[in-house]
């Protein structure tokens, strides 16, 4: 844990798909382990780094809303554009949006607030030059300056998400003590179910994993990557 | 072209008179409303459909402006045709890939092919489903929900038709209808209206996924465009006057960026204007002015003290 850092994330909306609701999403109730790695791979990424989720604090009540909207119901056909790139010519390829509508509903979280704790392992693509101190210092000097490769989200790319870095020795951001009910685990746990835990990239077919989630004070705690408590 | 090599950040404010700017699907078309605290939104999609219906009379057939995700009839297929002449030496190139199918040099490819010839997947991205790889193009250009600046009241008008849908419909008024002629075949229908609605979008521009997808100064320059020109070509009966007021930019130094994105945001601040002075909205006092019906009741002020070094604030609209 030498290496840990802690990054506060907020923003007006959070879609967390929950994978078997995803035609009409339906957001989980807390941030995704997997969402949390995109965040901060939005900041700072190399293929020599594999950031790893710690545990995420909730810092606001989970509250849902609904929204509605118009959405295109195909992916783009890679036989119609290899067509058309080798005929030259872009006739047919544009997609016909009021053709080809669905009207999907979102059950996105309203004012999400969280606090990501994370630190990252040297992959095995590291070379001599690569340095935990090195990733380190340049995932802190981008996250205190604002910078970012690109402006992370929380779950969708609508739903943009601020953040700022907590240095090593500040507090965590302040959290209404209203917002310290049962839904967030104060008092007694509570039991979030099965969730995403990541995908697996590495593996054909890509699967996904999944873990017992629940909150404890306001806190998810998130398995490490070897942890029996990863399911397949 | 050149890729765009720096980050921005922008703010679109823009406001609806006596129209609807987004009408809600959920609610049988009314005005988006955070149910929560009855502020007005306007999706993210909403404002990408009209820069793309700008661009695509902005930019009608020339090469590399099409349009990917369209609305409406293909009314320029014949311009397609012209754009198939104009490139002559293209069938030889294109053969290539054919060597090397199904792998990711391939997707590559068609990925390239597509970014460089569609504005809106270049600008947006697209999901494209290539087998091996899933081919997803992210844009460099992120917008969020447009979300008004103060509680908005919508108004439901009932409107009335003097003609019947059918024959079937018109028999049934009449044997309905008191003698008076007026109400004869009539049909009520109704619209939702905002009065008055001041709304805000933030947006976010990454100069390092700009690089993947080839989006130059040049397209900077016309998604600015289409974002202060948009709703002048989108006029229609539901939507009222809507009109682009501001559009400030934050314009980085770095590819990465400068300044977190909602700091610079927070410089834009909006307040009711009480006889030529600023107003915060939260303002206590504000309780027994009137509700706002135009833009001169709002004042915009951009902070442009003690910029963070390496931030440029451009006012283009």
């Amino acid at each position: 844990m030498a290496y840990g850092i802690r990054l506060h994330v907020w923003g007006r909306y959070g879609l967390f798909t929950r994978p078997e609701m995803k035609v009409e999403r339906v957001s989980y109730d807390v941030m995704t382990p997997s969402a949390a790695r995109g965040v901060l791979e939005a900041i700072h990424w190399k293929p020599a780094i594999r950031w790893v989720i710690d545990r995420i604090h909730v810092l606001e009540p989970i509250r849902f809303q609904s929204i509605r909207r118009n959405e295109v119901g195909h992916k783009a056909p890679a036989g119609n554009i290899k067509r058309a790139m080798n005929r030259g010519d872009l006739e047919g390829l544009q997609i016909l949006v009021d053709e080809d509508r669905q009207q999907r509903a979102s059950t996105v979280l309203v004012a999400p607030a969280y606090v990501i704790e994370a630190h990252f392992e040297l992959t095995a693509k590291a070379g001599a030059e690569d340095t935990e101190g090195k990733h380190l210092d340049i995932f802190n000097r981008r996250a205190a300056r604002g910078q970012c490769f690109h402006q992370p989200c929380l779950g969708t790319r609508e739903f943009a998400a601020s953040f700022a870095l907590i240095p090593p020795d500040a507090p965590l951001p302040f959290r209404d003590p209203q917002a310290e009910t049962a839904d967030l685990g104060f008092g007694t746990p509570r039991d979030l179910g099965f969730m995403l835990w990541d995908i697996d990239h590495a593996a054909p077919g890509r699967p996904s994993l999944f873990f017992r989630a629940g909150l404890r004070d306001g806190v998810m705690e998130v398995p490490g990557p070897d942890s029996a408590e990863v399911r397949r | 072209m050149t890729t765009l090599s720096r980050r921005h950040d922008f703010v679109l404010i823009f406001d609806v008179t006596n129209g609807n700017p987004n009408g809600d699907p959920d609610a049988g078309n009314l005005p988006r409303l955070d149910p929560e605290t009855n502020h007005g939104l306007v999706s993210d999609v909403s404002l990408k459909r009209k820069i793309r219906n700008y661009v695509e009379l902005a930019r009608t057939g020339q090469d590399g402006f099409h349009i990917y995700v369209e609305e409406g009839a293909i009314l320029n297929d014949k311009h397609r045709q012209a754009y198939v002449a104009l490139r002559p030496d293209d069938p030889k190139a294109q053969k290539e890939p054919k060597l090397n199918p199904k792998d990711d040099a391939e997707a590559i490819r068609l990925r390239d092919f597509m970014c460089r010839n569609f504005f809106d997947v270049r600008t947006f991205g697209a999901v494209m489903s290539t087998g091996i790889n899933c081919g997803q193009v992210k844009g460099p250009v992120q917008m969020t929900f447009a979300s008004s600046v103060e509680p908005i009241l919508p108004v439901e008008i009932t409107v009335t038709r003097m003609a019947a849908t059918n024959e079937a419909e018109k028999k049934k008024t009449a044997e309905g209808a008191d003698g008076d002629q007026r109400s004869d075949n009539r049909t009520m229908g109704r619209k939702h209206i905002v009065p008055y609605g001041l709304y805000v979008a933030h947006g976010f521009i990454s100069a390092k996924f700009a690089e993947r997808t080839g989006f130059s100064d040049a397209d900077l320059d016309l998604l600015f465009e289409a974002l202060v020109s948009m709703f002048e070509h989108d006029r229609s009966a539901a939507r009222g006057e809507m009109t682009t007021r501001k559009l400030v930019v934050f314009r980085h130094e770095n590819a990465l960026g400068n300044a977190p994105a909602h700091v610079l945001f927070d410089r834009v601040k909006i307040g009711r204007n009480v006889d030529g002075a600023f107003r915060d909205l939260d303002d206590k006092g504000l309780g027994n002015l009137a509700p706002a019906r135009k833009f001169s009741d709002y004042m915009v002020k951009i902070d442009q003290e003690d910029l963070p070094s390496g931030v440029e604030i451009l006012d283009l609209a």
